[in-house]
């Protein structure tokens, strides 16, 4: 867990981060979201000491981060930029290979990870481990960043705007995709964005920064429901926000245990693990009709009508 | 593209003008005596063309010697000065650095000459001082801009990592800036080998002694051989090393 304790940080007279207090749970992803200017980047360039704070402390699992010898403590945090900041001199194998290198793994420690890794990210040892950044895709550059980033196994990951130079496309897939990785490994991960659709994709855990302040956080779910902070309404866009909760709530939060009213045809089975989203499409056109669901192991779990679905929005909103 | 005999010798150009070019300076140093009848036609009756103070090879060794010499100490001593002027926390030296490099470019190096005779005398110490002054800038300024040519995110990602400043050096910034300080080196280099001429002035061994020799005593063959040497020793080596920077770039990146 990273704690932040009175953290701030001033740069020529102007307050960038003011006293700022704030927990990030270990092995989640928290999204630091806000506009540009607010101050997210120079809170996360905190976190791995490339900027030193004005004030306060940054405990990381209950150690303060100022005690520990900041290139030390570097090689345990993996880090991302936008702008992916591979190494052109160097092939796909040496960028990866990184930080293994500056541990002193052996040669042979060092070629296993790197394998698994370029496996793990779907590029083809022999087809991609010898090329230069010059000759991959803008997708397949980030992927080798990311996988740069996690090559010595981090327990935290920190990422800039790590999908902001992707086309919408690709973006969405990778950020399918390394969420999936980051649920398998567990890493901690702090990703700074301003790009709403990433942020409730792929967070656990929402900060909003807005000038160098803190204004909300929480699970992204309350983040909706909750915030009445006029800088949170104008981050969400109101009429965006049915829709937002919608997307979140689980099938298997709005579904009543048992069989459907004997009067409404059951048209369709969903899995536990679809949201609401699924479930109106499936249901809207439908009024007398319930939705069937089921665990993924196959046990129906109950069952979900158009009036319930909506009575259900409306207590969250 | 269909290959016609007219495009393959037009690919076939720079490698046999290459060629050409090293065979004739290698028998004019070499062998002198070869070209006795061209050189008879540009001297009065009964001069002799050819040189007999010293052999030609030693000349031309001595003289690509004192170039190749200056040049590395140039070389040293300028990527240090660039690499310590981009730093950030010594970058106030960067005019005083910047402003001395000038000075010694604008100072002709014969005026360097009579000002060092003084404390390093005659010969090749002195040569070396004047070349190695004059070779700085080049040198210095395309170290900088290649270095300063390197990506913030490069950077930040080296220092987001966990390189120590040193490493990022050696690792990153030095291999990223390498073509640039060639480039500098072979410019450096190239004028050097034109300007050592200047250092047999002060009794230095270089070509410059067939030239000033040629003047003295009205013999144009020396004077046409040792410019024609000098001048197609540049070219060769300006050549040379282009042509190995660019097997090792494919190769490399």
């Amino acid at each position: 867990m990273l704690t932040l304790n009175n953290v701030e940080k001033r740069l020529q007279g102007r307050t960038i981060i003011k006293p700022l207090t704030a927990e990030l749970p270990k092995g989640q992803w928290t999204v630091v979201l806000g506009r540009s200017g607010s101050g997210k980047s120079t809170l996360l360039r905190l976190l791995n000491r490339l900027i030193e704070p004005d004030a306060g402390d940054i405990y990381w699992d209950g150690t303060a981060i100022a005690t520990l010898d900041p290139i030390q403590l570097r090689r345990r945090i993996g880090y991302v930029i936008q702008q992916f900041g591979l190494f052109p001199h160097q092939t796909v194998f040496d960028n990866i290979a990184t930080v293994p290198q500056l541990l002193r793994w052996t040669r042979a420690d060092i070629a296993t990870r790197v394998r698994e890794l370029l496996e793990i990210f779907e590029l083809p040892f022999e087809v991609y481990a010898h090329r230069y950044p010059h000759e991959l895709s803008g997708g397949q550059q980030q992927r080798v960043g990311v996988a740069r980033a996690l090559a010595a196994r981090p327990p935290l990951l920190l990422m800039d705007e790590p999908f902001g130079a992707l086309d919408p496309v690709i973006r969405r897939q990778a950020q399918l995709q390394l969420k999936a990785i980051q649920r398998q490994l567990n890493t901690t991960v702090v990703m700074v964005t301003h790009d709403l659709e990433e942020a409730f994709l792929c967070a656990d855990h929402i900060l909003v920064l807005s000038e160098g302040q803190l204004i909300h956080a929480s699970d992204p779910l309350t983040l909706l429901k909750a915030s009445t902070h006029p800088e949170v309404q104008l981050l969400l866009g109101s009429h965006q926000r049915a829709f937002k909760i919608l997307s979140l709530l689980k099938a298997s939060d709005v579904l009543v245990p048992g069989e459907p009213p004997a009067h409404h045809t059951a048209t369709a089975v969903l899995s536990s693990e679809n949201n609401g989203a699924d479930l109106l499409a499936e249901l809207i056109t439908k009024p007398k009709a319930s939705v069937r669901i089921r665990r993924p192991d196959g046990a129906v779990l109950g069952h979900v009508t158009l009036d319930g679905l909506l009575a259900r929005l409306r207590n969250t909103h | 593209m269909r290959t016609t005999p007219h495009t393959r010798l037009r690919a076939l150009a720079p490698s046999l003008g290459r060629a050409l070019a090293w065979a004739l300076f290698l028998s004019l140093v070499v062998a002198p005596e070869w070209y006795r009848p061209v050189w008879e036609r540009l001297n009065d009756d009964h001069v002799d063309p050819l040189y007999h103070a010293d052999s030609i090879l030693h000349l031309t060794a001595a003289h690509l010697g004192l170039s190749v010499v200056a040049t590395l100490i140039a070389a040293v001593l300028s990527v240090t000065m660039a690499v310590v002027v981009t730093r950030p926390a010594l970058s106030g030296n960067r005019q005083v650095a910047e402003t001395l490099i000038r000075l010694a470019q604008a100072v002709p190096p014969v005026v360097v000459l009579a000002l060092v005779i003084p404390t390093l005398g005659f010969g090749t110490l002195p040569t070396i001082a004047a070349l190695g002054l004059y070779g700085l800038l080049p040198i210095f300024e395309r170290t900088v801009a290649g270095l300063e040519g390197i990506s913030e995110a490069v950077m930040e990602s080296a220092r987001g990592m966990g390189m120590s400043a040193w490493q990022i050096l050696w690792r990153i910034e030095l291999p990223l800036a390498r073509r640039a300080i060639v480039e500098g080196v072979r410019l450096s280099l190239t004028v050097s080998i034109g300007t050592a001429t200047l250092g047999s002035t002060v009794a230095a061994k270089s070509l410059g002694e067939l030239i000033l020799a040629g003047l003295l005593s009205n013999n144009n063959a020396y004077l046409v051989q040792g410019a024609l040497i000098s001048g197609l020793m540049a070219m060769l080596v300006y050549d040379l090393i282009r042509t190995v920077e660019q097997h090792w770039s494919a190769s490399g990146r």
